[in-house]
């Protein structure tokens, strides 16, 4: 095998799909890691090092935040940052509520509706976003007769957009598992549906359904569009007003909402790598 | 194994059962249309070890799976103990399964995995822990109690799924190819454990698989399934020396397929008069099933050499040796003899029917 490798190798044939060497992959590390990180320094240098006056670093504009006179500029920050929580947290309980259990029963009993279930939710990736927030401006003027105009009935939008992400995850997770199998020893042993789903298909779902929820909240963070044809505040839409009055504090907020999505997305790399005991396999 | 054999004694008394009997009566089953079981009839006396054997599509999982509630009949009846069951859901019918692929739950520990059949039926914490530990012992995996499915070997994974199918004591024990993942050192091993586990608790069992030596090596008596239906039903010996349907004769165990003329109760193959075994078809070209050992394989120049032929092949099987030997009208014979005899391939050699009775089925 080795002596195959090498006459490969001496032919200077291109080896599609080789592992580059450890210099050229130290190379696009750093080439995409400055990519990634000269923006946030960017940012970073605009909020804390903002004027000519003040040497180094500098928290001066962060104490506007803290003065009763300027309070009404920043409340509006504060309730978009609430209003987002909240959407957030109804996002996911609507993702566990309606898309998990469709998912599940599709792949225990209904395994037809499968691919029906999976066109529906990577379909929003396909159509702009713009496009989907028009179609709700009509439905949301009929809901908000109901309701009132508040901001947490935008989950039910931003729901159907964070569907392709929220789906992927648990799908993945489930695929790597004969589900099927699973609840059938669980029934053969004595265990209702609800047993059987409650202590054998959630407990082997937790990783995807973790990684769905992290990402619905940070998408949901993250979303402008809709909130703002639907004239919502929300974090986005209210940094983006706040951006106009107070530059440094709106650029402190962005660079935090981006750290703290960049920690999201290595809570689920860790979910993910979930480190269990190495294998052993006995005689 | 030691530990095996020590603890297992002990183990085996607290989980013994009163045997059930089993019974499939016209047993329907419809898939799109197609016609899966077309009305099975099967009774399994109270401790027996019956084997469903027969190729992939017969019937024979789709039966196992209808007696354990996995698959809903179309027609019949199932009796446990003369109650039928039929309506009855998988998890109130008591039965313990285990199941092809590993279907260990992979968050919870072999431990945890026994444990949970006694916990859905609500056994307090200590007893529950107490019997799963006896059911380790029983397997002999009492020492890998906390270790994951992922931890385990495929083999330990299917004594896990043994005890955790056996500590509920369950009135039968249902196993479906569980050893067919296995590679073959492991799956003898745990076969001959199946089986004496299975006499030792005295549990009524029914074990699906296409493998003929394995169905033929443990179960008291052997179902062979054809098309939905079973075929013939017996013990081993029977099956194997007194098949009666030519499938059963050509599915269970390797058969030459030689062209014969039926007369008078007996058949002639290559010039030969052999008895047939079971139903006699009408009289006319017939094929006749003759076992490679039924065969001799003799030097060609003997007197009693009534057939010539060229070697085409010969393998070494440990305790026997089979040949492949060319006859003058092209027809390939199988013959099995002693690792002693060593023909070469395109060796002139003489054969002969050692004279036993045959199966027979009318020429198609």
């Amino acid at each position: 095998m080795s002596g195959v490798t090498r006459v490969r190798r001496s032919s200077g044939a291109a080896r599609v799909g080789a592992t580059p060497s450890r210099t050229t992959a130290a190379i696009i590390l750093i080439l995409a890691g400055l990519g990634f990180l000269y923006p946030l320094y960017s940012l970073f240098r605009f909020a804390f090092w903002p004027t000519a006056q003040t040497h180094g670093f500098t928290l001066q504009h962060l104490k506007r935040l803290t003065d009763p006179g300027q309070a009404y500029m920043y409340n509006q920050l504060f309730e978009g940052i609430q209003n987002s929580l909240v959407i957030a947290v109804v996002t996911v309980v609507l993702m566990v509520v309606f898309l998990l259990p469709a998912m599940i029963l599709a792949e225990l009993r209904y395994r037809r509706v499968r691919q029906v279930i999976e066109f529906v939710c990577l379909l929003p990736i396909s159509i702009p976003t713009v496009v989907l927030a028009v179609g709700f401006v009509p439905v949301y003027q009929q809901i908000w007769h109901v309701t009132g105009s508040v901001a947490w009935v935008l989950a039910f939008a931003i729901g159907i957009i964070v569907l392709p992400y929220a789906y992927r995850p648990i799908q993945s997770n489930m695929s790597g598992l004969d589900m099927v199998t699973l609840s059938e020893a669980s029934r053969s042993l004595g265990a209702g549906w609800l047993a059987t789903v409650w202590s054998v298909i959630l407990p082997n779902l937790r990783r995807g359904i973790l990684s769905s929820a992290l990402i619905t909240v940070s998408v949901v963070l993250g979303e402008y569009t809709v909130a703002s044809f639907l004239t919502q505040n929300t974090f986005q839409t209210a940094l983006a007003l706040l951006q106009h009055a107070d530059p440094y504090v709106a650029a402190t907020f962005a660079l935090g909402a981006l750290l703290l999505i960049f920690l999201i997305l290595v809570l689920i790399g860790a979910v993910g790598s979930f480190s269990r005991p190495a294998k052993r396999k006995g005689a | 194994m030691s530990a095996v054999e020590t603890t297992a004694p002990a183990a085996a008394a607290a989980l013994e059962v009163t045997g059930t009997a089993v019974e499939l009566i016209d047993v329907v089953k419809t898939y799109a249309g197609h016609q899966a079981l077309t009305g099975v009839n099967l009774r399994i006396e109270p401790g027996e070890f019956i084997a469903l054997l027969g190729p992939s599509g017969c019937g024979k999982t789709t039966a196992l799976r209808a007696l354990s509630g996995l698959e809903n009949i179309d027609g019949g009846r199932i009796l446990i103990d003369g109650k039928d069951v039929a309506q009855l859901a998988v998890n109130k019918r008591d039965m313990g399964m285990v199941f092809q692929s590993y279907s260990l739950f992979p968050h919870m520990t072999a431990l945890q995995n026994v444990e949970f059949g006694l916990r859905m039926r609500k056994v307090d914490a200590a007893s529950r822990r107490t019997r799963a530990a006896e059911a380790l012992e029983l397997v002999g995996l009492g020492h890998l109690a906390e270790r994951y499915a992922h931890q385990l070997s495929g083999g330990q994974q299917q004594r896990v799924a043994l005890a955790r199918a056996l500590v509920t004591r369950p009135r039968v024990l249902l196993l479906d190819e569980p050893l067919s993942a296995l590679d073959a050192k492991v799956r003898v091993s745990l076969r001959d454990e199946i089986r004496r586990i299975q006499k030792d608790l005295g549990i009524t069992t029914l074990f699906v698989t296409h493998d003929q030596e394995e169905a033929l090596a443990v179960a008291d008596r052997v179902a062979v399934m054809n098309a939905g239906n079973i075929e013939q039903i017996g013990t081993p010996e029977e099956l194997y020396l007194n098949p009666r349907t030519s499938f059963v004769a050509d599915f269970v165990g390797l058969s030459n397929k030689l062209p014969g003329e039926l007369a008078g109760g007996a058949v002639t193959v290559y010039g030969q008069r052999l008895d047939v075994l079971g139903e006699v078809p009408q009289a006319g070209a017939v094929t006749a099933f003759v076992r490679p050992e039924d065969v001799a394989l003799i030097d060609a120049e003997a007197a009693d050499a009534w057939l010539h032929g060229t070697v085409v092949s010969t393998s070494f099987l440990g305790s026997l040796r089979r040949t492949f030997v060319r006859l003058p009208d092209e027809a390939v014979v199988a013959v099995q003899h002693d690792v002693s005899d060593k023909p070469q391939a395109g060796d002139a050699v003489g054969l002969r029917f050692k004279g036993r009775p045959v199966a027979v089925a009318t020429k198609e």
